[in-house]
């Protein structure tokens, strides 16, 4: 997918002044966070299991390079073909290699967000292969040529009327705002692809290791077809979703489907191991799972490392006041929210992605609603500090900060500036006390005002409090 | 230098292990994956396995129907597809072939689904009491497609196959069959969407009616 992290401050202002986005992220935004709150209710012991699924996720990231020797071995005694990319550009060439040993011409596929890391789809429509998106929201998103703004709600930006529009205007039909009439539209449009595709792409939500075995999680059935109905079926997934065992699976899962969409389980949950054999009526002939690295074992060993739990439920955009109000585009890249604002620098880059980690106001709801307790604004603040430390900051923060340090470390300086700064911010706030404009800071307060201190440091009055006391 | 020995050595590099795997770290993790320690699991606030699956099955939208016993199945099938006006053919997984399907006047095919075949009829290895789901193992007496292509699914549940939990289904099936098959799809209810508007849209690219007849 193409970059655009590095823009963040840009792409924020288009995104707070686009009025139909706006409009659509307030309509849809709170649903998710209401339907969560309610499944988690149903869960009496929901801290424990958010311990035992942190446990589950530190154990199989203590024990990696094992674990995903196990799953090789099973995976390869069942038939499955085992490929390791080190990076996003080895994904879309294993998958090629793949698809032209197979004189394949058609591809389905089901969401996966790895593949968005390579902009794999764009790779195989180069080569001459046909590519189609059958998740709904990445069908639509496919037609309307955007990358996904959730991970798990990839049109969540899109209202009825546009979706209308692209499918009036691609299926050559009425145009309806009817949302049955436009899934069952969307159905027959992509069935005759599930019954002749050769390939069929899916990503991995877990694998694991006790079995060999790819477990995928979806809701509308695309995630079966694609794994059952072409004669390839290939996984592509990032090697820190090993599970140990079918159990830690279980576990998981309980918090998975409840974080993300407030199910209690999703309509379908699949387990897929090795090949089509005698056994079997039906399911594909091969089967391959492309192990993805692009940047995470990086990631194992410095603080960043409680990041590799996510288990991608988006618990944490749907919650966050900066995702709700810009959205998962202006993120610039695969994963919005807080989340990406971890994963992003940490994949492509920190130069590439600055302002990512910025983009929070550290409330905390992400870390309260994750799973698997990810420690997000922790990391974020961590990225914050390597940002600094690297020299990557702009030069006035720099200034300001390096400024500010020497202040704080000269109590007799502070004491004279600060004096002298709470008089003139009295003097600003005016008689009613509150501050329209602040040099430097106009975009903090066009959209608030902020109220005047009193014109007396804290110092000050607290000297004053005290030689009262002693009189 | 093989992208796997590449990425296995930032692994090991980054989780500060020594270069050579060391035998015991095999052991350790198989020591664990042959536990398969079972995390907690919500309290088990039904009283029996039947009832609960029945009741959450209604929130799933998945409607069931529990008759006195086998024979009585063809008829419950029969009265099923009168009520939303069905038509009267079916795919069946071969385990149902013997019912007396001609008697109440529908046709059937044994097998795999074909993409315009409109009712399956599916069997289950068992099923989850917790989440009213049904554990469906591919096979050649079990095709999957029956379950996926068909607008509707009638599943047929032995009611005394309901476990509490997914790890019991799994237990199960380890006990029973030994290995995994191809693929196990856990399914629980009709295939849904809300993609568009976050509206929750039942019939998506599975089937849009599930059944389950309990005997």
């Amino acid at each position: 997918m193409e970059l655009t992290s590095f823009t963040f401050k840009k792409n924020v202002k288009k995104k707070l002044s686009d009025a139909r986005l706006q409009n659509n992220m307030r309509r849809f935004g709170g649903r998710f966070v209401e339907a969560r709150a309610k499944v988690m209710q149903e869960v009496d012991n929901l801290e424990d299991i958010r311990v035992a699924a942190a446990a589950i996720r530190d154990r199989s990231l203590a024990n990696l390079d094992t674990y995903l020797t196990l799953f090789e071995e099973q995976a390869i005694q069942r038939g499955t073909v085992v490929h390791y990319a080190e990076t996003a550009h080895d994904v879309n060439r294993i998958v090629l290699e793949i698809a032209q040993a197979n004189q394949v011409k058609k591809i389905v596929k089901s969401k996966s967000m790895v593949s968005e890391e390579s902009g794999l789809n764009d790779a195989v429509i180069a080569a001459g292969i046909e590519a189609i998106e059958t998740d709904l929201g990445e069908y639509i998103l496919q037609l309307a040529k955007e990358p996904p703004s959730h991970i798990i709600a990839p049109a969540i930006h899109k209202s009825v009327e546009e979706v209308a529009e692209l499918f009036s205007e691609h299926h050559h039909t009425p145009k309806s705002t009817d949302i049955p009439a436009l899934c069952r539209e969307a159905r027959e449009q992509l069935r005759p692809h599930f019954l002749s595709a050769d390939m069929g792409i899916s990503g991995g939500n877990f694998l694991i290791a006790e079995t060999g075995s790819v477990a995928i999680v979806t809701n509308e059935g695309n995630g079966r077809m694609v794994t059952t109905m072409p004669r390839i079926h290939v996984a592509i997934t990032g090697i820190e979703k090993v599970l140990g065992t079918l159990n830690d699976f279980s576990t998981i899962l309980r918090l998975l489907t409840r974080s993300a969409t407030g199910q209690s389980i999703t309509n379908y949950v699949s387990v897929m191991t090795g090949v089509r054999d005698a056994s079997n009526a039906d399911g594909p002939e091969q089967s391959h799972v492309i192990l993805v690295d692009s940047g995470r074992s990086r990631l194992l060993a410095g603080r960043l490392k409680q990041a590799l739990r996510c288990i991608r439920c988006g618990a944490c955009m749907n919650h966050c006041p900066v995702y709700q109000n810009i959205g998962g585009h202006a993120y610039g890249w695969v994963y919005p929210g807080p989340i990406g604002a971890v994963l992003t620098p940490s994949y492509v880059g920190l130069k590439e992605a600055l302002d990512l980690p910025q983009a929070s106001t550290l409330c905390g709801a992400c870390q309260v609603v994750c799973p698997v307790k990810i420690p997000l604004p922790e990391l974020m603040r961590v990225l914050r500090e390597e940002s600094f430390s690297q020299g990557l900051r702009p030069w006035h923060e720099r200034l300001s900060v390096t400024l500010w340090r020497f202040t704080a470390n000269h109590p007799k300086l502070y004491g004279f500036m600060t004096r002298h700064v709470v008089k003139l911010l009295k003097a600003l706030g005016g008689s009613k006390g509150l501050i329209h404009w602040l040099p430097g800071l106009d975009g903090w307060t066009e959209g608030r005002d902020m109220p005047a201190p009193s014109g007396k440091t804290f110092r000050d009055q607290y000297k004053a409090q005290q030689d009262e006391r002693k009189r | 230098m093989s992208a796997r020995d590449n990425i296995f050595a930032r692994i090991r590099r980054g989780l500060g292990l020594p270069t050579i795997p060391l035998a015991e770290e095999r052991e350790r993790a198989l020591s664990v994956i042959n536990d398969k320690p079972r995390g907690p699991r919500p309290s088990q606030v039904w009283q029996d396995p039947i009832s609960r699956f029945i009741e959450r099955c209604q929130q799933l939208s998945t409607t069931t129907e529990v008759v006195s016993d086998i024979s009585a199945i063809p008829q419950a099938v029969s009265n099923y597809l009168n009520q939303y006006n069905l038509p009267r053919q079916m795919v069946i997984w071969p385990d149902f072939s013997q019912y007396n399907w001609q008697e109440v006047g529908i046709t059937v095919r044994v097998g795999s689904a074909k993409g315009d075949d409109l009712v399956g009829v599916t069997g289950a290895f068992c099923a989850i009491a917790e989440t009213a789901t049904l554990m469906l193992p591919s096979g050649v007496n079990t095709p999957s497609t029956v379950s996926l292509l068909p607008e509707t699914h009638i599943a047929l549940l032995d009611k005394k196959r309901i476990v509490n939990y997914m790890e019991d289904a799994w237990a199960l099936y380890m006990a029973e069959k030994g290995t995994l098959p191809r693929a196990v799809n856990f399914v629980s209810g009709p295939s849904r969407t809300a993609d568009i508007e976050q509206t929750i849209i039942i019939g998506a690219h599975g089937p849009y009616r599930v059944h389950i007849i309990l005997y």
